[in-house]
């Protein structure tokens, strides 16, 4: 049933892309591997979970509550911890070391308020219904999650390219000292980038916790480290190398689960991705690691 | 003539060590100023305390009537104040077109910014041709040229040079002097940073000699080419 592994895999993917998009932003942007990404992305699950269950929100507004609340604490992450260390100018692994703090922080709040078992969304908030083309069983609610991924995406690849807001951005991934002397206020995109790529992390959470209706303080994890790994593959900070890094983690690990172990795949997945960065170390669309003052 | 920009008592700090150390000028509205002084003197330093990149250790700068000493530095060029920063600060990754759009970040008058851009790329022809080019692929005198119509795109009152000449072949350099003599007569105010004393106190109405953070001479362009202490510490005697 090769179709439909690969319907599966392009689910996944997208996601993963999804995920990795927001991390690879603020890389990008701010020059910091924020290792609180993972934890972001359960607090997205977790925010839907409650508003559905506590509050009988429709699952729209749950992904869109999912969304504002985990871009909430990207922003205060990066307002209460990353802007003091910018202001010291604190070595890069520092912040690193403060995000993985921050996660910390998160998990043991998700176990603390909903305790370390699956938690899972009502059956009735699923979006139903699946058809049939050919072999291959389509669920609507894989539909839904490949069509808002790429919708996202869309956004922010033409939000990039095409408005001042996303020339401003390029600016300062290049060099925030030319970019304030342009007039941008380098700080407060900042924290625009720290809400908007949380807030990608956050809709991804729901999206896997839908997929799998499976939500645990501790999913935040294996997904920060495919996201790392998928960032690593596409080039750090690359919008393109993320998306093509994501959907190839998610076909390499759909399709060795089903073709080569069911228990191994994710060795697999990440062995293949070793190999290609033996071919090329800096990943698909790297480019050199360093940027001006 | 009106005085547009006043600095009082600048002194700037990297850690302990003052790299500038009490420095006084002024700027007289719609005129060229050159500030000039051999490696490490304290050029940059100045120029990146007035746009607000460096928090000055004292001091005050006043432009337009206005204290601009503490200001971020995306307000100073709201104010009117833009520089164009030593080494052809423009930005690689990204096209001439889109590097002189975002010179206009600042602005929001849509009909005002394109009739900028036309100005620019009368003044600069190449830049038009190139416009779909990446930045990095122009040559150095090409990208001083897109990193000054970037600055006029923001529509300046006050244009800070850094070493515009730097590291460029003569006959570009001419070309660049050119039309910066050129601004300045359509009314652009200029403060001209140079290691290249002789060019920049031609064209300038006043200068300042820097030596190791301060300054030590201050006179008209025309007065300073014929000091002998010029000439002798500058103009290879
Ligand atoms: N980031 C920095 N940290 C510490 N010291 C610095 C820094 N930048 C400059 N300096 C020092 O401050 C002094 C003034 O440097 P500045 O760059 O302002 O000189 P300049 O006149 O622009 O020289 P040049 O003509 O070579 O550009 C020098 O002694 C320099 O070594
Ligand atoms: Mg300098």
């Amino acid at each position: 049933m090769l179709e439909q592994q690969l319907l599966n895999a392009l689910t996944l993917g997208s996601v993963y892309a999804l995920f990795a998009l927001g991390f690879t932003l603020v890389f990008g942007v701010l020059a910091v591997i924020n290792l609180s990404h993972g934890a972001v992305f359960m607090v997205g699950s977790y925010v839907a979970l409650a508003l559905i269950t506590h509050l009988q929100a429709s699952l729209w507004v749950a992904m869109l509550g999912a969304m504002l609340a985990s871009g909430i604490v990207g922003l205060l992450v990066d307002m209460l911890i990353l802007k003091p260390l910018r202001a010291r100018n604190a070595p890069h692994l520092i912040p690193m070391i403060a995000t993985i703090g921050v996660g910390i922080m998160l998990t043991s709040a998700a176990q603390g308020l909903f305790g370390a078992e699956v938690l899972r969304f009502p059956e009735e908030t699923l979006p139903a219904g699946e058809f049939v083309i050919g072999d291959v069983h389509v669920r609507a609610l894989e539909i839904a999650i490949v069509a808002i991924a790429f919708l996202l995406m869309a956004v922010l690849f033409v939000a990039l390219k095409r408005t001042q807001l996303g020339r401003a951005l390029r600016a300062i991934a290049e060099s925030p000292k030319a970019a304030w002397l342009l007039g941008i206020n380098v700080e407060g995109l900042f924290h625009i980038t720290s809400f908007a790529a949380a807030a990608l992390g956050g809709i991804a959470g729901v999206l896997i916790g839908l997929n799998f209706n499976a939500i645990t303080p501790f999913m935040g994890q294996p997904m920060l480290h495919k996201g790392i790994a998928v960032i690593i593959l596409g080039g750090m900070g690359d919008i393109r190398g993320a998306l093509i890094g994501g959907l190839f983690l998610g076909f390499a690990e759909v399709i060795s689960k089903a073709y080569l172990s069911s228990q191994m795949g994710d060795a697999v997945a990440f062995g293949l991705l070793f190999l290609i960065l033996l071919v090329r170390p800096s990943g698909l669309f790297g480019r050199k690691l360093e940027r001006k003052a | 003539m009106s005085v547009l920009l006043r600095v009082h008592d600048l002194a700037v700090a990297y850690g302990h060590i003052e790299a500038v150390k009490g420095i006084n000028f002024h700027l007289n509205e719609g005129e060229i100023t050159a500030l000039v002084g051999a490696n490490g003197a304290g050029k940059s330093t100045s120029l990146l305390a007035l746009s607000g990149l460096l928090k000055p250790a004292r001091g005050k700068i006043e432009f337009a009537g206005e204290d601009i000493t503490r200001l971020a530095p995306n307000k100073i060029v709201q104010r009117g104040v833009v520089q164009v920063a030593e080494g052809r600060a423009i930005l690689t990754t990204l096209t001439v077109a889109e590097n002189l759009i975002l010179g206009a970040y600042t602005r929001s008058d849509k009909a005002g910014i394109a009739e900028s851009l036309d100005e620019v790329y009368q003044l600069f022809p190449r830049l038009k041709e190139r416009a779909d080019q990446f930045a990095g692929n122009l040559s150095g005198g090409e990208q001083q040229m897109l990193a000054i119509g970037r600055a006029l795109m923001a529509k300046p009152r006050l244009l800070l040079l850094d070493e515009p000449s730097m590291g460029l072949a003569p006959i570009v350099v001419q070309e660049i002097f050119r039309i910066l003599v050129e601004i300045n007569r359509r009314g652009l105010t200029i403060l001209l940073v140079e290691q290249n004393v002789r060019q920049a106190l031609k064209i300038a109405a006043h200068g300042y000699v820097i030596e190791t953070g301060k300054i030590v001479l201050a006179d008209s362009g025309a007065n300073l080419l014929a000091n002998p202490k010029v000439e002798e510490a500058y103009l290879g005697g």
